[in-house]
């Protein structure tokens, strides 16, 4: 799919639409209405811009944008801002994950200053995770910030033209800004009032935590709808495939905040091939995702099953005719559908 | 005192109202306060902070305390800082993800704050990023002088009208 509007380089950015808070593709696929996709890219442990774009093919065609995260699960990995350089001058509309685990305000309000001046047009602010969880255990946490307050600078710079200090930003960063939430882990009856409270500091998109649990999450979107949250953000479910049933467990009691409900373990565990079985239980829930009120996307996190996206988004059929950007169709003989 | 700050949540109403007695005192004291010298005051009102929020709350003397809105629960004593809520890695039974047998300040705090206020939430206010200059000073001297000041504030501009 391509905008009538899409520059001809794709290293430019579009224009930013009246109403709009960046040049971005995802804001403008979610502001038309649209169900949107967007996939987790596997960050590489080497300085090869090659397994960069090989690993951002992958997703040609079926994602809206990218997230290149930062230090997730606090370990080492070419880092986000790295990874949207590379993606971003070809035109990939990206997510920059921001985690305050790594850098304090100085440093995060700089990156964000870079990563809009190179074309990242969405900003995902995160708190990130303790250095424990890492393969570093040693470091020092910085915290500076949390994600609320991240959200809250952010829309500073952009809204207010100044930095946290209150100096002035000559040219704001135009940024479309997104948060995490986890709608399955205590205190349950806050997650939505927490929502909310990431809405009022400038979330403008959340994307959540693996949905495995589609009762619960039902539940929590009910509360979402009932405090009008789902009008003021863009809500992405976060889904993935699960490898195994063994693998699952082994998730479900290692990985904080991923919850993982007995029936799906015990599908897998029922199933001749679970590895398939796990893409199937992906594929159904992306389906279920969209009949609830207020998602008005997916976020696919494939761990390690990355070759397996566009499949999974295939399947599900949430694109319908809608295929997203991907390198080249800004070229003008393309014969893909244009929007406007 | 990790005991003791459970106690201080599930007494966090009571406790608040003690609080709110010791500050329209100390807003009161305010000329001798300020005759005395606030920032000689400074260090001996951190003394008395640390025997008491210390011992009822953990405080961890950031100098700028929310524990109004947070249900009692001191934000600082959560290892990833947050001052705005919890993480997403809370354990399914409410411990911290990373202290795997302490509470999470957060779920302590969502329980105190509803203690606190029947149906409407402070700690749905959003905290601006903490000022690392104010760690090791008396908060209370900077809550009334901020008081104070919003007084005098409101008071000019009435004086205005």
């Amino acid at each position: 799919m391509r905008f009538d509007d899409e520059p001809l380089d794709p290293g430019e950015n579009l224009p930013i639409r009246p109403g709009h808070s960046s040049p971005g593709r995802l804001e403008r696929v979610l502001r038309a209405g649209g169900f949107a996709v967007t996939a987790e890219i596997a960050p590489p442990d080497s300085a090869d811009p090659a397994e960069v774009y090989e690993r951002a093919a992958l997703f040609d065609g079926f994602v809206d944008a990218i997230n290149a995260t930062d230090g997730s699960g606090a370990h080492c990995h070419m880092s986000s801002v790295g990874m949207c350089a590379l993606l971003t001058r070809r035109g990939y509309a990206m997510v920059m994950q921001v985690s305050c685990r790594d850098k304090n305000r100085i440093a995060i309000q700089g990156d964000v200053l870079g990563a809009s001046a190179m074309g990242v047009s969405n900003i995902l602010c995160l708190t990130g995770d303790g250095v424990q969880s890492g393969d570093h255990p040693e470091a020092r946490p910085v915290f500076d910030l949390d994600s609320m307050s991240m959200l809250k600078m952010l829309r500073g710079m952009r809204d207010d033209h100044q930095f946290l200090s209150g100096r002035e930003i000559t040219s704001p960063p135009k940024v479309f800004l997104g948060a995490a939430a986890n709608p399955f882990s205590p205190p349950l009856d806050y997650r939505p009032h927490r929502l909310a409270k990431k809405i009022d500091a400038g979330a403008q998109f959340i994307q959540t935590q693996y949905c495995f649990d589609i009762e619960q999450f039902k539940t929590y979107m009910s509360a979402v709808r009932d405090a009008g949250s789902h009008e003021k953000a863009f809500i992405l479910a976060g889904v993935g495939p699960l490898a195994s049933a063994r693998s699952a467990e082994w998730i479900r009691s290692n990985v904080p905040g991923v919850h993982i409900p007995d029936d799906v373990i015990r599908r897998l565990q029922g199933a001749a091939n679970q590895k398939e079985e796990g893409v199937q239980i992906c594929v159904d829930l992306i389906a279920q995702m969209r009949d609830i009120e207020g998602v008005h996307g997916v976020h696919v996190m494939a761990f390690r099953q990355e070759h397996r996206v566009a499949e999974i988004v295939e399947r599900s059929g949430v694109l319908g005719d809608r295929v997203p950007w991907r390198p080249n169709s800004n070229a003008t003989n393309d014969s893909q559908q244009i929007y406007d | 005192m990790y005991r003791m700050r459970s106690w201080s949540v599930r007494h966090a109403r009571g406790l608040n109202l003690v609080y709110e007695g010791v500050e329209s005192l100390l807003l009161t004291l305010h000329p001798l306060l300020k005759w005395i010298g606030y920032e000689r005051l400074d260090k001996p009102f951190l003394a008395v902070e640390k025997m008491t929020k210390g011992f009822l709350l953990d405080s961890q003397n950031c100098g700028q305390c929310v524990v109004g809105s947070t249900g009692l629960s001191c934000p600082m004593n959560c290892p990833e800082l947050l001052r705005n809520g919890p993480c997403g890695g809370v354990r399914p039974n409410g411990k911290c993800e990373i202290e795997s047998d302490m509470d999470c300040v957060w779920v302590l705090a969502w329980e105190g704050n509803q203690r606190m206020y029947a149906g409407e939430y402070p700690i749905q206010v959003v905290q601006p990023a903490v000022d690392n200059r104010l760690s090791g000073h008396s908060a209370w001297l900077r809550d009334v002088q901020n008081k104070v000041r919003s007084r005098s504030a409101d008071e000019s501009a009435a004086n205005a009208i």
